[in-house]
């Protein structure tokens, strides 16, 4: 009787173990089933087109009811939206898609830093938008249509945003500090120079409130003065030049400035720590794209309303923004063409601004109330319209490269890391990225 | 002779000598049934059993590899395939952006990961944290198992609760452990300031890092692995320790006396297997780096091969050189594997 009975509960556990282990196993299934090639069964209701969109993180089409409004206008497609939350994950598979011309989705968006090594080596996949029906050059950022255009003058990939930089810096601190709140008096207090800013940062150091620190983190300002230069890791015929670019020196500088003087937070960007420290408000200022304010006021929360503001950057800079591509290998190539001609347009890029805070990279679409006349109600009702469209006219013409994103992040997460965090010398962190990108580079 | 041993042979190779009375006896029964009422027709039925035999035959020894085939099928497709390709593709200087594009590079991937520092660097770590998350894991686990092989109440509730960090996913228990270990505001800073010492800077610090990481494993698979001690325990005969106790045995050197060694083969299944999962730990220093990739922390202190190969073929793009560390990383876990079997044999004389 008692056996039976130990019997019973032993085939109990056994049960409830592998019901453990199978949800698990299942729940494994279910993380991937959001693929490009999962979704978007073709025919699925008769006559009707099915296109499928695959992009990386959220888009905010879907959000923002631009698929809903496009089917509305034609009856006869249907959209599928699938997407890869993180882009290191979305790239490779995408290359690996093009090579074998299958797993495509109709419309692929790609990132500004992968659009470089796009452009330069998967061009012959792409169909050509230069051309495309309800495309015109003149709509968009002259910068950003350069991005994804390659010699010849085929443009493989449409501007969706862009990351036009302010910077994001806290009134209460500032305060504290003896430093003015006012945002034009803020953004005049280091107008066109990056070394203003630094110097800012010695003035708020000398008084700053306990516990906190001028800037999040010396790879944050790297990215920032790198982002508002023209010239960067390649010169205008494509060669690498990193090791003796002048604008990479200048922002390596202000890195290190930043990190020996004990200005930074010692943060690295977009880790849990970064995050607790916006809760604890741990720093007074960040470099930001339109796209992190949604960031910030999530991270910081109610605490933090009103105590957040925007003021112009040094130099203005680009952070981040993306393009759709629409592969040859596509099953629905016009329709593909139409669509992503339709989600670039101005109309429909100042509407994802007001819902997404994707900042357009359609100039025409500055002009439109939505843009011209937004604020932030969570940052003292900074017009962010007017300072991030400011900020994308300053921009200059970025050269970009095919391998920018491996040299930049090299740089970051190696180089300035080690003497942000590791307390190396300057001169130790730049041998040890350069030893990084060289391994990373040398084929 | 020669010519006539084959025959035989290959019956006698037959699992079961006589299939027809075993297998089926009532067909068989009916049939020589039928053919003492009918005579002439013995000669018949007799063909038809002996075709019916070797049908028989011919499904006794071919089904199990049919029933089995499915497992290769997929091996081929999904295990052999890619080993092969992937020892082609070192072989060569191929780019994920045009993984068509092969041209041939002889040995260069794999002379060149001698000289390679980050390789050499990942190696180190990969071995820094097997040694230091195994072998307190599986001293641990012999423990937990010891304890839980006395009589105790709950004892299922206990055996569950071990396994439950196995089950739980990688990511989530980094994502947990990655706030436990924070600079900042992390649990056992907090702790360790409680006692009056100063914050450490797990991420930062080339010994700490690895320490961290390998908690991570720890906790992991602890639970597995005192469950499979567990299940050989449960195995060992009662009357040795009976006996053991008879002689005057403690618990303590029962434990030595008779289980450990008992446990031995048990013991070396685990540290194969906890070698080859440490070979290829990934998951772990992946995320304890947060979103800042593969790089494995500043100065790659706890970047594991596992976490070199993603780089170079995921983050650079190298397809030929991360194939070349793939293979060098399977080439020697058949070094260790090959130890590992020395030693069992070794073991086994020993016995």
């Amino acid at each position: 009787m008692r056996t039976t009975i130990r019997g019973t509960r032993h085939r109990a556990v056994a049960l409830l173990a592998a019901a453990v282990l199978g949800a698990g196993l299942l729940g494994g299934c279910a993380e991937d089933s959001d693929r490009p090639g999962a979704a978007g069964s073709p025919g699925a209701d008769a006559g009707k087109t099915t296109l499928t969109v695959g992009v990386f993180g959220v888009f905010g089409y879907k959000q923002a009811g631009l698929y809903d409004a496009y089917m509305k206008l034609h009856p006869n497609i249907r959209i599928k939206e699938t997407s890869i939350e993180r882009n290191e994950n979305y790239y490779p598979q995408l290359l690996t898609h093009l090579s074998t011309g299958s797993g495509l989705a109709d419309i692929q968006a790609v990132e500004v830093n992968n659009i470089a090594e796009v452009t330069a080596t998967q061009a012959g996949k792409l169909v050509d938008l230069s051309k495309a029906p309800g495309v015109r050059k003149a709509d968009f950022i002259p910068w950003k249509w350069a991005q994804a255009t390659d010699k010849s003058g085929k443009t493989v990939g449409l501007g969706t945003d862009i990351g036009p930089m302010a910077v994001c810096y806290r009134k209460d601190l500032f305060a504290k500090a003896g430093l003015p709140t006012d945002r034009n008096a803020v953004a005049a207090l280091w107008a066109g120079d990056w070394g203003k800013y630094l110097d800012v940062g010695e003035r708020y150091k000398a008084k700053a409130p306990a516990g906190t620190a001028f800037v999040d983190s010396a790879s944050g300002v790297y990215n920032a003065v790198i982002s508002s230069s023209a010239e960067r890791y390649y010169d205008r015929d494509g060669k690498l030049v990193y090791k003796d670019s002048p604008s990479v020196r200048q922002a390596w500088d202000a890195a290190m400035r930043a990190a020996t003087g004990k200005l930074t937070a010692r943060l690295q960007q977009f880790q849990k720590s970064w995050d607790q420290a916006y809760a604890n408000g741990r720093f007074a200022t960040v470099s930001c794209p339109p796209w992190m304010l949604g960031y910030i006021k999530e991270k910081s929360g109610d605490q933090g309303r009103d105590v957040w503001d925007v003021a112009a950057a040094p130099k203005p800079g680009n952070w981040g923004g993306s393009f759709l591509a629409v592969p040859e290998a596509g099953r629905h190539k016009s329709e593909a063409v139409k669509l992503a001609a339709w989600l670039t347009a101005p109309e429909q890029q100042a509407k994802l601004f007001t819902k997404q805070a994707s900042f357009p990279s359609a100039r025409a679409a500055y002009g439109l109330p939505a843009v011209a006349g937004a604020k932030h109600p969570y940052f003292g009702d900074a017009p962010i319209g007017k300072i991030f469209a400011a900020a994308a006219e300053g921009i200059p013409n970025q050269v970009l490269g095919p391998k920018d994103l491996t040299v930049n992040q090299n740089i970051t997460d190696v180089g300035v890391l080690q003497v942000d965090q590791q307390g190396k010398t300057p001169e130790q962190g730049w041998r040890a990225a350069v030893e990084s990108i060289d391994n990373a580079l040398d084929q | 002779m020669a010519g006539r041993t084959p025959r035989p042979a290959s019956s006698a190779a037959a699992p079961a000598p006589d299939p027809a009375a075993n297998g089926s006896p009532g067909r068989t029964g009916a049939a020589s049934g039928l053919g003492r009422t009918g005579g002439t027709d013995s000669l018949a039925a007799d063909r038809a059993r002996a075709r019916r035999s070797r049908r028989y035959r011919r499904d006794l020894r071919w089904s199990p590899y049919a029933f089995i085939a499915p497992f290769f099928l997929f091996f081929a497709a999904f295990g052999l395939f890619p080993l092969l390709y992937t020892g082609w593709a070192a072989l060569h200087r191929v780019e994920l952006t045009a993984p068509t594009d092969m041209e041939w590079a002889g040995l260069r991937n794999f002379t060149r990961l001698l000289g390679d520092d980050f390789f050499w660097n990942a190696l180190g770590n990969t071995f820094v944290i097997g040694v230091i998350s195994t072998v307190p894991q599986l001293l641990m686990a012999l423990g937990m198992a010891h304890l839980l092989n006395y009589r105790l109440r709950g004892s299922t509730f206990f055996r569950v609760a071990l396994l439950t960090p196995y089950a739980t996913s990688v990511a989530a228990a980094t994502l947990v452990f990655v706030l436990i270990f924070g600079r900042d505001y992390g649990l056992v800073n907090w702790l360790l300031s409680t006692i009056g010492v100063d914050g450490v800077d797990w991420e930062n610090g080339s010994w700490s890092a690895k320490l961290a990481v390998s908690t991570i494993v720890i906790w992991r698979w602890t639970g597995y692995n005192a469950l499979i001690y567990l299940a050989a325990m449960q195995a060992i005969p009662h009357d040795l320790y009976e006996s053991a106790a008879l002689d005057g045995a403690s618990r303590w050197q029962q434990f030595r006396y008779v289980t450990v060694p008992s446990l031995r083969p048990t013991i070396l299944f685990t540290c194969v297997v906890s070698t080859i999962g440490a070979m290829q730990l990934f998951g772990e220093p992946l995320l304890f780096s947060g979103s800042a990739g593969a790089t494995g922390g500043a100065d790659h202190q706890y970047q594991t091969l596992g976490l070199y190969l993603y780089e170079q073929g995921w983050v650079n793009l190298h397809l030929g050189r991360a194939s070349a560390i793939a293979w060098t990383m399977f080439l020697i876990l058949l070094v260790v594997a090959a130890v590992n079997a020395l030693i069992a044999r070794r073991l086994r004389r020993g016995d």
